[in-house]
């Protein structure tokens, strides 16, 4: 079976925006995304080392600010959402396959190290920023936050900056 | 008056709609295309734009709505997340961010998105994610000081730059159509295609007007706060008032009466409203008129809605705000607070009367000076301790 080709950017930008424009309609807040790995790690910290928790800085001011428990979040139900709607469309639209994906002469392994490293940098990074490309770039553009928008141009300016020192993994043509 | 949560939805129910949202959201970001890294890592190397054109489109379309609802008043911009903005930590956590996404090729929603599809490289991803969150947890007290300095609260980027709401919305508006064009041609240069013919020109030209006119439509669309606050600073609003006056005398009659109908709007200060205060009245300020709390009040039928002030000025501009907002039922106190308190409260029996026959009116203010102060008591002590639920701005965030 044959991928379905995917939808017009700007139609799915519209949507995308509605479904924004709704969630801040509905609850008066934006979407997002990097809130909710937050959440779990604070759960399984709080979990498997109660004490660490009890005695650590960043998870005492975590708790006082969140005293519902960390998955009690609205972040997390909103991602569970987020699996489930990705993998409808994935379903319906014949992308569902497991594989590793990289550029033809990127190897795996430098692929594999690659992803880990990212996520690290990038969570971490949206932790000091109060949030990711959702939560501080897009939602913070759709209220005009001079935060969100300032985060949201030193992402992309810096992906920009940085992006020719990794040019060699991302070769996709040839 | 949105937003909806938490009165018309309550919290536990949020919950459910944030499944929902995310289900649309996941859709969404995996038909456009935001589950592969190549799509993704294509807007740095030149190659692929779509993530430009989804995200400035969503961003355009949800800020023009934000505007265009809180300029009829159905969103009450008052109560809303608003980023908070730390200078140093948006712009060093952004460009780590920006290094992140160029190494992994992905952002935390697209990696959830394309791990949902069974993406291996962005289970990975997410690995990495919540290995970062750990490190920035144990490491909290090194980099406390950049998470909380320059602190500029919740400020929004007009105002930072000292533009009007309208001309910072009709510009972004005109970046993201122009960047629109513009992307196009790199595009093509960068995949070396010459000679490309755009399927739908029409359709674009026509869609990048009507983005442009949507922007430009919103100088029309003043918040309405400001257009309306613009009038009540005119000298003149008693014209549009007349009619609505109460005199000192009759909200007196009203109270001791105790019509229940009555239900006032302090304007004097907080200090003064904790001093002293009439019964079935709440303490607000006139930018309260355009909030979700005063609405509620104002919306409950069959009242008698009186303003009142320290004088007649503070007053009357409130109740003529109150009814440029469409709200009935309004009055305003003439003489204020202040002759309310010298005539009724503090009543002294001038010396002059006090000689001859009582009329009427100042038999009635003898009567009221003794009474309603008990009644004001009585009113405090019973709602003594009852603090007053007061909605509260959306926490967000990440």
């Amino acid at each position: 079976m044959n991928k379905t080709p995917y939808m017009n950017p700007y139609l799915a930008g519209f949507f995308l925006g509605l479904t924004l424009l709704a969630t801040i309609y509905i609850t008066g807040r934006g979407l997002g995304a990097s809130g909710a790995v937050k959440s779990t790690v604070v759960a399984a910290v709080q979990t498997t080392m109660p004490e660490h928790a009890q005695n650590t800085h960043f998870y005492k001011e975590y708790s006082a600010e969140h005293p519902e428990p960390p998955l009690k979040n609205w972040l997390v139900f909103e991602v569970i959402g987020v699996i489930i709607g990705a993998f409808i469309s994935g379903l319906i639209s014949n992308r569902l396959k497991f594989t590793l994906e990289h550029a033809p002469k990127t190897k795996a392994k430098v692929r594999i190290a690659g992803a880990i490293i990212g996520g690290f940098l990038f969570s971490f990074g949206a932790q000091l920023g109060r949030g990711c490309t959702s939560g501080a770039a897009l939602s913070g553009m759709a209220v005009l936050s001079t935060g969100g928008i300032i985060t949201m141009m030193a992402i992309f300016g810096g992906a920009y900056a940085f992006a020719w020192f990794f040019r060699k993994i991302w070769r996709w043509e040839e | 008056m949105a937003p909806l949560v938490p009165d018309l939805i309550g919290n536990e129910l949020n919950y459910v709609i944030a499944i929902f949202i995310g289900i649309a959201f996941g859709f969404i970001l995996e038909q456009a295309g935001f589950s592969t890294s190549k799509k993704l890592v294509g807007l740095f190397y030149g190659y692929d734009f779509t993530v430009l054109r989804v995200f400035f489109t969503a961003g355009v379309v949800a800020m023009l709505g934000v505007i265009i609802l809180g300029h009829f008043g159905m969103l009450d911009l008052s109560l809303i997340y608003i980023n908070p903005t730390f200078l140093w930590s948006a712009i060093v956590g952004g460009l780590i961010m920006g290094l992140g996404f160029i190494i992994g090729g992905f952002c935390p929603g697209t990696s959830v998105c394309a791990a949902a599809i069974g993406k291996i490289d962005a289970m990975l991803f997410i690995l990495g994610s919540l290995l970062g969150v750990y490190v920035f947890a144990e490491g909290y007290p090194i980099w406390e000081g950049l998470y909380k300095g320059a602190n500029w609260g919740g400020v929004r980027m007009f105002e930072t730059l000292g533009v009007s709401q309208a001309l910072f919305a009709f510009a972004l508006t005109t970046v993201a159509v122009g960047a629109f064009w513009a992307v196009r041609f790199v595009e093509n240069k960068v995949n070396k295609i010459t000679g490309y013919k755009v399927s739908n020109q029409k359709v674009y030209l026509g869609l990048s007007a009507f983005a442009l006119l949507f922007g430009l439509a919103t100088f029309a669309l003043p918040e309405k706060r400001e257009a309306v606050m613009k009038n009540a600073d005119k000298a003149d609003v008693s014209a549009g008032i007349a009619g609505m006056e109460m005199t000192a005398d009759e909200l007196a009659y009203r109270l001791l009466d105790q019509d229940a109908r009555v239900f006032i709007y302090d304007l004097r200060t907080k200090k003064e409203f904790d001093y002293l205060s009439l019964p079935n009245s709440t303490n607000i300020s006139v930018q309260s008129l355009f909030e979700k709390d005063t609405r509620k009040q104002l919306l409950v039928k069959n009242r008698i809605n009186v303003f009142m002030a320290d004088d007649d000025v503070l007053a009357g501009k409130a109740v003529y705000v109150a009814k440029e907002l469409g709200y009935t039922g309004l009055r305003y106190l003439t003489g204020g607070f202040n002759g309310f308190n010298r005539n009724i409260l503090q009543y002294k029996t001038p010396a002059l009367a006090a000689t001859g026959v009582l009329t009427d009116s100042l038999r009635f203010r003898q009567t009221a000076s003794a009474q309603l102060p008990e009644l004001i008591r009585e009113y405090k002590a019973k709602h003594a301790g009852s603090a007053k639920k007061a909605s509260k701005r959306v926490l967000g965030g990440c």
